[in-house]
């Protein structure tokens, strides 16, 4: 079994309650940042663990707060990221409703380390019912005296609030997040300035994902040496995946970081292999967002070395042969999907989801949706594919915030690795008008597929 | 103050002026398009993307280059700053996509629009559009609303650039507009069948750089080429007074505020200016309006065509039509 750091207790009965929790340890982190330990201490510490952040982009959480205003005299914010609406990202949903002490346990480290006064948590509205079980949990480390004036005696003081969106995608952007935070339209802002400088009410701001936040209290409790222990060099510690698609076993796994890819698909301890006996044919490793790899290049990078789960060796060969680590959302295909109609409902989320705000994403997304939706009903062109290339091209880099960059990398990579299903889609029209299609004769590509 | 080079020329200017601002003091060729920045409304801009620049170098304390194009018309400068604009083969290609993206779903109907002759959109994409679009798909369709009672609202040639928000909420004590819904299906419209009712709210028709506000006054009544602009003043007691009176023969056909040579309002004028003195007696003519050379307004003033290449351009096209690769374009004609 590997290191568990944020699931360890998850299957312990009611460890939802407060009481449950901190019999297994729960909130000893609090104890110990607010009487032990000062803000520089626990940046320093944060850094030194070499969290990166788990929303999808990796960058380092500890560099991140240390980019923070901490002087200025504008009251400061932290907000968590719980818009978690990436396609196949379901990760945060369940630490939430298992574990919500874990989050608000890190909330408040958090906080007392920003020196933030209030906190915010942005759930997704469609958590409705988790907003619930969030709620009825800071009520309880409300009574604990965990939040409100004067925590534990000390004299921090902290308020908590868990904010539901409207159902957005676009709001699990931060500065989306932070305009919808403040009860605007969810546009995203331009950078800079950044929300370190200048976000919510215009204050210093950080926005951390979910899982990054409830990673704090481990760090703070084990030190960060022994959390730095786990992983591969800048990849430290574990993290959710959220495993989805063609597989035996799907779930949220959490692993260590540096764990083989290929373990991971066909191991017992995780997703248990490929279903019904079929072969891999392609994976989108972190969130729809992310290039597709075909099989072959998931397990091996292309230098041929196993491609490991850390945010390294997925972006191994660029954009050219590797993909991101991402959110986390692991979505995996058999020989009978489709990966035109996979692309097109991709492309059709992107169409629906872009906010508007600025031109090539507004009306790029729904071109390439357009174009996509001909191709996989048999109306399609040989054009059309050298089309959607350029299209995407052209969103890519100049949009406002990074929907653009999302919507434009599935349809590059998509392409790149599987020409020969778009061209096998205009060669045959006829073959492709049932929407089952590779269901009864999958489209051979031997080569690119790896057995079970 | 902060000295920044844009194409190869440097100014010196203020700190936090914007790369798009200190262009614009050089002029030329190199001072970028903008569709939604609007230099009397704050906080617009950023969002249309066609003043896209290259910063080839951050400042003199960090000379890295900023790793995406950048939108100039929101983006300070920094001392020892290096900018590329036209003489980046890359962000004219950005802004020739952008145009491209522009035009895919407006419904290029300038043939009856009245903002034709005047329209930014139409001059953006003679100058970096293509002839021939790529798009064959269904163009998305709203219906024309009255948004007010004289202000008549196309949301099919809208390229939603937040001008007219921005005018409501800077301009007038309260906002009954704004944009609804999102990505390519979102509107600038009314919620719940209100209509936009002040004193300044004419003003939305002249920030609107596309024909999607239009003045209900002047609908169809003339082409703007047709009319003989003239600056003209009056006493108001709401405004500045001092506009344009587009006019024929003795008859004033519209009202507007007066524009500088980026196409933007320096004083903004009241309704009562605009929608209720069509009459030459209420107005102190000031003498003819100063109109660009090579603006379609300017009458009579019409380039010939040598017949000669207007052959060899459609032949192109034909040869192009017919799937063979596509000659070079003819320079002169696409000059």
């Amino acid at each position: 079994m590997s290191k568990k750091f944020l699931l360890e207790h998850v299957n312990v009965p009611r460890i939802e309650t407060i009481n449950v929790y901190r019999e297994k340890g729960g909130y000893a982190a609090v104890e110990k940042a607010l009487k032990t330990m000062t803000p520089d201490q626990i940046i320093d510490e944060v850094k030194f663990s070499d969290l990166r952040g788990r929303g999808g982009a990796g960058f380092p959480t500890g560099l991140k707060w240390s980019f923070m205003d901490r002087k200025s005299d504008k009251p400061r914010y932290l907000v968590c990221n719980a818009d978690e609406s990436e396609p196949g990202t379901f990760k945060d949903r369940y630490l939430m409703e298992k574990l919500p002490h874990l989050l608000i346990e890190g909330m408040i480290v958090s906080s007392y380390t920003l020196g933030a006064k209030a906190a915010y948590i942005y759930i997704r509205g469609e958590y409705m019912y988790i907003v619930r079980i969030l709620e009825k949990a800071i009520e309880e480390a409300y009574a604990a005296g965990y939040l409100g004036k004067n925590i534990l005696g000390t004299d921090y003081s902290l308020d908590l609030y868990v904010h539901p969106g409207a159902g957005a995608y676009i709001c699990g952007e931060e500065t989306a997040l932070l305009e919808s935070l403040e009860g605007k339209r969810g546009n995203p802002r331009l950078k800079p300035p950044f929300p370190a400088i200048a976000g919510l009410y215009a204050c210093p701001t950080v926005v951390n994902n979910v899982e990054s936040i409830a990673s704090v209290p481990t760090i703070i409790n084990i030190t960060a040496d022994k959390y730095n222990d786990v992983g591969i060099g800048k990849s430290a510690g574990t993290k959710l995946i959220s495993a989805s698609g063609h597989i035996n076993k799907p779930g949220v796994y959490e692993i260590e970081l540096g764990l083989p890819v290929e373990d991971f698909i066909y191991s017992d301890e995780y997703c248990g292999g490929i279903w019904k006996g079929r072969k891999l044919k392609a994976v989108v490793a972190g969130g729809s967002s992310v290039p597709i790899l075909p099989a072959n290049l998931i397990i091996t990078t292309a230098k041929g070395e196993k491609r490991l789960m850390t945010y390294e060796s997925m972006a191994d060969g660029g954009f050219v042969s590797g993909t991101m680590l991402g959110s986390g959302g692991f979505i995996v295909m058999d020989e009978t999907t489709c990966i035109v109609r996979n692309l097109w409902t991709f492309a059709r989320f992107y169409h629906h989801e872009s906010c508007g705000q600025c031109s090539p994403c507004r009306e790029g997304t729904g071109w390439m949706e357009k174009v996509l939706h001909r191709i996989e009903h048999g109306h399609g062109h040989m054009n059309d594919i050298d089309l959607l290339v350029d299209v995407a091209k052209k969103i890519e880099g100049n949009t406002i915030c990074p929907l653009g960059d999302a919507a434009a990398w599935p349809v590059a990579s998509a392409i790149r690795h599987f020409r020969e299903e778009f061209e096998y889609h205009v060669k045959y029209p006829e073959k492709v008008k049932d929407p089952k299609h590779f269901e009864k004769e999958p489209f051979e590509r031997e080569a690119l597929m790896v057995n079970g | 103050m902060a000295k920044v080079t844009i194409d190869g020329a440097t100014i010196e200017v203020p700190d936090g002026t914007t790369i798009l601002n200190a262009a614009r003091q050089i002029g030329g060729e190199s001072v970028p398009p903008a569709m939604c920045y609007y230099s009397t409304l704050k906080e617009s801009g950023g969002k249309c993307r066609v003043c896209l620049v290259k910063v080839a170098q951050g400042s003199t304390k960090d000379p890295r280059p900023m790793p995406k194009l950048m939108a100039s018309c929101r983006t300070p400068v920094m001392d020892g700053m290096v900018v590329q604009s036209i003489t980046s083969p890359e962000v004219l290609e950005a802004r020739k996509s952008v145009v491209e993206f522009l035009l895919i779903n407006h419904p290029l109907d300038c043939p009856i629009c009245d903002q034709a002759g005047e329209c930014d959109l139409q001059n953006l994409a003679y100058k970096h559009g293509v002839a021939k679009t790529r798009y064959e798909e269904e163009r998305r369709t709203f219906e024309k609303i009255d948004i007010g009672d004289k202000i008549k609202l196309h949301m099919n040639r809208c390229i939603l650039c937040y001008r007219c928000t921005f005018v409501a909420n800077q301009l007038t004590d309260n906002r009954v507009h704004g944009v609804l819904s999102r990505g390519d299906a979102s509107e600038i419209s009314t919620y719940i069948q209100k209509a936009v009712d002040n004193d300044f709210s004419g003003n939305m028709i002249d920030v609107c750089p596309v024909g999607a506000l239009t003045d209900k006054t002047f609908r169809f009544k003339s082409r703007v080429w047709f009319t003989n602009p003239m600056d003209g003043h009056r006493n108001c007691p709401k405004c500045s007074g001092k506009v344009v009176l587009w006019t024929k023969g003795n008859d004033v056909l519209r009202v507007s505020a007066r524009t500088d040579q980026y196409n933007e309002v320096k004083e903004f004028i009241c309704n009562e200016c605009r929608f209720e003195h069509k009459n030459m007696n209420d107005w102190t003519i000031d003498g003819p309006r100063h109109i660009d050379r090579d603006s379609v307004i300017a009458q009579n003033h019409y380039e010939r065509t040598d017949l000669q290449k207007l052959k060899l351009e459609i032949d192109r096209q034909i040869e192009f039509e017919k799937g063979k690769q596509l000659p070079e374009p003819n320079p002169s004609l696409t000059a």
